[in-house]
């Protein structure tokens, strides 16, 4: 995708579209095969250290599963039918051969389901390097950070085993100022959304943040640079809809139809939790002499909540329910996926929250690999009627 | 046909040991003023609160005792109707359930916790559970990071040991201000010392099974042994319980008896029992004389057969090793594939049935990749699916029909092999 000669934002957003529904992640294989020496590392969600993959020298690419796109011929032989489906078209993907370019594959300590895929994966692929990242889980604790600091140097010896290139703390330095440019793009494009949303739908939101997924962070950091400028005038009146918050969808994406079709059954989402680990920081990771520290300090202490996090210090549900207050939404939808544990588990937390705060919410489950989801579109939509005729 | 008898001597010794227990719990819940603390199966560093007088309390052993009794169901729903989806692990909806329901169950009343000591070893469902359980109760939360094994060595890291080894400390201090009083070095080494015997205790009950027949069965009795050996390790009533074990065992094994009448069939059989349906699973293997020799389940609280002792020299290094290297739940899955075929092989076992639990998918998720290694390599494996707290996935028509098909297809295995020698 070349940015700078497609000139209409709708052509734009399209080719984003078109991107990372490729199940071949053209981009990254464009962007490999461009010079000998690169390595692609694959990161599976929620959230990866994707500085250290990049300052080794190689993409760290988001892996989100094969959408609608894939059917699950292989892998549903090796997980059953009450694990979620990104864990099954993942390995699907590697089944097929799509994840051949792949150098390296990192899994996190979101479920156990992710935990098991890294094994499975570890046997099954023997000529992709597989590593396994614990974050911590007693956070707020000095001692986390020193222990993450401590894995992080375990996975940067990692990724320049498998890149072949050393890393000095200068270029991880620079690595994290890009990324952190980046989600300063992403968290400006959500306060955007939030202020005018009749001027940036979430389906395009969406794209221009799941495009960095698969792309070069370089080009990801100048496509949101020009959403950034396009934004600024475009023009558009604000419909009289409901404001709604999402969460639920941090992992395993829901078709991008049916984010669309939120908003088309009639409200304005101000905020979602897609694709979370983006932006998974409130501020800027810091900038010290010790970049491995500053990546830790910033999970342990300045990221934002989510499912697979614990250990906060405060209660997640009142959290969510404060959050929604300051954004002004009228109702949260809790968007899961189907059979994803840690999403389902803080459904009762919340739901219990709004319920004492009188905040209205529906609860939905998808699969990413539906096709027909008129029944989660009408229960929006009378979900959102409700919100509109009270 | 006939019911099998399979209640013994130490059956009744466990049951009279567990309601003491029990009794403990009910005592500390009507204001006996003995601390208890919740915490988890997954390695447990239960010899901590022994050490200082706490009563550890294990809702996984609770919510199975509730399912055993037939009780779970009401429980689970009751959670379901808050909110949890039918997709949750069943232990937190029966755990969650009974606290709100008062925590009276038939066998005790479970007291509130002084502590939520969460051991997150390997399971994440863990981490949410307790989470919940610290909302609900509003009662101060530990939570135990124990970094999850991940190298190809199957050891951690002397970073990962430091790490433990510093929280430990600091648990101990939370431990000692509910306890009300200072943690006593000798105490703690005698506790680890009791520990200590029971482990090697356990690890030469569970080698006894290398003869056959093997003395008992390793699934359905060593399950009977799993409640001691977590509720009451680091206690004399506990080291006394597995001498028995021990004793009773080894005789049997001298005098070639087993459970059943006849061992012609040796399985390894992996996951989680179903408690609901604990007895009618059994009588599906017993009618074809079939033996669990090794079960991998039996290693969720600490894996002792592979050369695991505590060390009273050592009691906080031995600990932080039990939770991190120690037990099922903080190995990855290879490390389990590694496991199985060690039981495979010196144990001698002719196949391996996998029973895939819904709830559990820190056991379950992937278990189609291990029927499709073993296979590979020449096992029969059989995989089965259930659930271990909710009765309404067990399917007993269908389950039999497979059991007895596999067992079938491995009677005419043997067969001709026998015909081909
Ligand atoms: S969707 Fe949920 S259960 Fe599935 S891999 Fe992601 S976090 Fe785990
Ligand atoms: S998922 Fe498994 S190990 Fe975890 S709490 Fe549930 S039954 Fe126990």
């Amino acid at each position: 995708m070349n940015i700078e000669v497609i000139n209409r934002f709708d052509e734009l957003i399209d080719e984003c579209i078109e991107t990372f529904e490729s199940l071949d992640f053209p981009e990254a294989r464009a962007w490999k095969s461009a010079e000998p020496g690169r390595a692609l590392i694959g990161c599976f969600p929620v959230y990866a250290p994707v500085e250290i993959f990049h300052a080794a020298g190689a993409l760290p690419v988001g892996l989100a599963g094969a959408g609608n796109r894939l059917e699950i011929s292989h892998a549903d032989a090796r997980f059953q039918s009450f694990v979620c489906s990104i864990i099954k078209s993942t390995l699907e993907l590697g089944m097929v051969g799509k994840l051949d370019d792949f150098d390296g594959l990192v899994f996190h300590s979101i479920c156990d389901p992710a935990r098991n895929l890294a094994s499975v994966f570890t046997r099954n692929f023997p000529n992709t390097r597989v590593e396994y990242v614990h974050f911590p889980q007693r956070l707020h604790s000095e001692e986390a950070v020193t222990y993450l600091e401590r894995e992080y140097r375990r996975i940067l010896d990692w990724a320049t085993a498998t890149t072949g290139r050393s890393v000095t703390d200068e270029e991880l330095r620079r690595s994290i100022a890009l990324y952190n440019a980046i989600r300063t793009g992403i968290r400006w494009l959500y306060d955007f959304r939030r202020a005018e949303p009749h001027k940036l739908s979430t389906r395009e939101l969406y794209a221009l943040v799941r495009y960095g997924h698969v792309a070069p962070p370089e080009k990801h950091l100048r496509l949101l640079t020009h959403a950034f400028d396009e934004l600024q005038r475009r023009e558009g009146k604000p419909k009289d809809r409901a404001r709604i918050l999402l969460v639920g969808s941090f992992c395993e994406q829901p078709p991008l139809d049916l984010i669309a079709s939120i908003e088309s059954a009639g409200c304005y989402v101000v905020d979602d939790d897609f694709l979370l680990g983006r932006r998974f920081f409130s501020a800027d990771v810091a900038d010290s002499r010790n970049p491995l520290r500053d990546l830790a300090d910033a999970y342990v202490n300045h990221s934002v909540d989510s499912s697979v996090k614990h250990d906060l210090g405060h209660s997640k549900a009142e959290a969510l329910v404060a959050r929604a207050r300051a954004y002004d939404a009228d109702a949260v939808v809790v968007l899961t996926a189907k059979f994803c544990e840690p999403a389902l588990f803080d459904y009762a937390l919340y739901r219990k929250a709004f319920h004492e705060a009188g905040m209205p919410h529906v609860f939905l489950e998808f699969e990413e690999k539906m096709w027909l989801f008129d029944k989660v579109k009408t229960e929006i939509e009378t979900f959102v009627e409700s919100l509109l005729f009270t | 046909m006939a019911e099998t008898a399979y209640q013994g001597r130490l059956h009744l010794l466990q049951k009279d040991l567990m309601s003491q227990y029990y009794g403990e719990l009910t005592a500390s819940a009507e204001g006996s003023g003995v601390p208890a603390a919740y915490l988890l199966i997954g390695g447990n560093p239960v010899e901590l609160l022994r050490a200082l007088d706490i009563l550890p309390v294990y809702p996984e052993v609770n919510a199975l005792q509730l399912a055993v009794k037939k009780q779970s169901l009401a429980h689970i729903q009751a959670a379901e109707g808050m909110g949890y989806s039918t997709d949750n692990c069943a232990y937190v909806k029966a755990d969650i359930g009974l606290y709100f329901a008062g925590r009276k169950t038939p066998f005790a009343t479970i007291p509130e916790p002084s502590l939520l000591l969460c051991n997150y070893v390997g399971c994440n469902v863990y981490l949410h559970w307790f989470d919940h359980l610290a909302e609900y109760t509003k009662r101060p939360t530990f939570h135990l990071d124990i970094p999850f094994i991940r190298n190809a060595s199957g050891r951690p890291s002397s970073d990962d040991m430091a790490y433990v080894l510093r929280q430990l400390e600091q648990l101990v201090a939370v431990c000692e201000e509910i306890a009300g009083k200072r943690l006593d070095p000798q105490r703690l080494r005698r506790v680890v010392e009791l520990s200590s015997q029971t482990g090697r205790l356990w690890s030469e009950i569970k080698h006894l099974t290398k003869s056959a027949p093997a003395p008992y069965d390793a699934y359905f009795d060593s399950v009977t042994m799993m409640a001691p050996l977590y509720c009451l390790r680091g206690t004399e009533e506990g080291l006394t319980f597995f001498q028995t074990a021990r004793d009773e065992y080894a005789q049997m094994a001298a005098d070639g008896k087993g459970p059943l009448e006849r061992e012609d069939f040796r399985f390894v059989i992996e996951g989680p029992p179903p408690w609901p349906y604990l007895r009618v699973f059994r009588d599906m293997f017993a009618r074809w004389n079939a033996v669990a020799v090794a079960s991998t389940y039996s290693t969720v609280g600490g894996l002792w057969e592979f050369g695991f002792a505590h060390d009273p020299d050592h009691p906080m290094e031995s600990i932080a090793e039990h939770l991190l290297t120690w037990n099922l739940t903080n190995r990855n899955f290879l490390q389990r594939y590694d496991q199985i075929d060690r039981y495979l092989k010196e144990w001698n076992a002719d196949a391996l049935v996998i029973h895939s639990v819904k709830s559990c998918r820190l056991f379950s998720a992937g278990q189609g990749d291990m029927r499709d290694y073993f296979t590979q390599r020449g096992v029969p494996t059989l995989l089965v699916e259930s659930d271990l707290e909710d009765p309404r996935y067990f399917s007993e028509a269908q389950m039999r029909t497979r059991i007895d098909a596999f067992f079938e297809s491995l009677a005419h295995r043997k067969l001709t092999a026998a015909a081909g020698a």
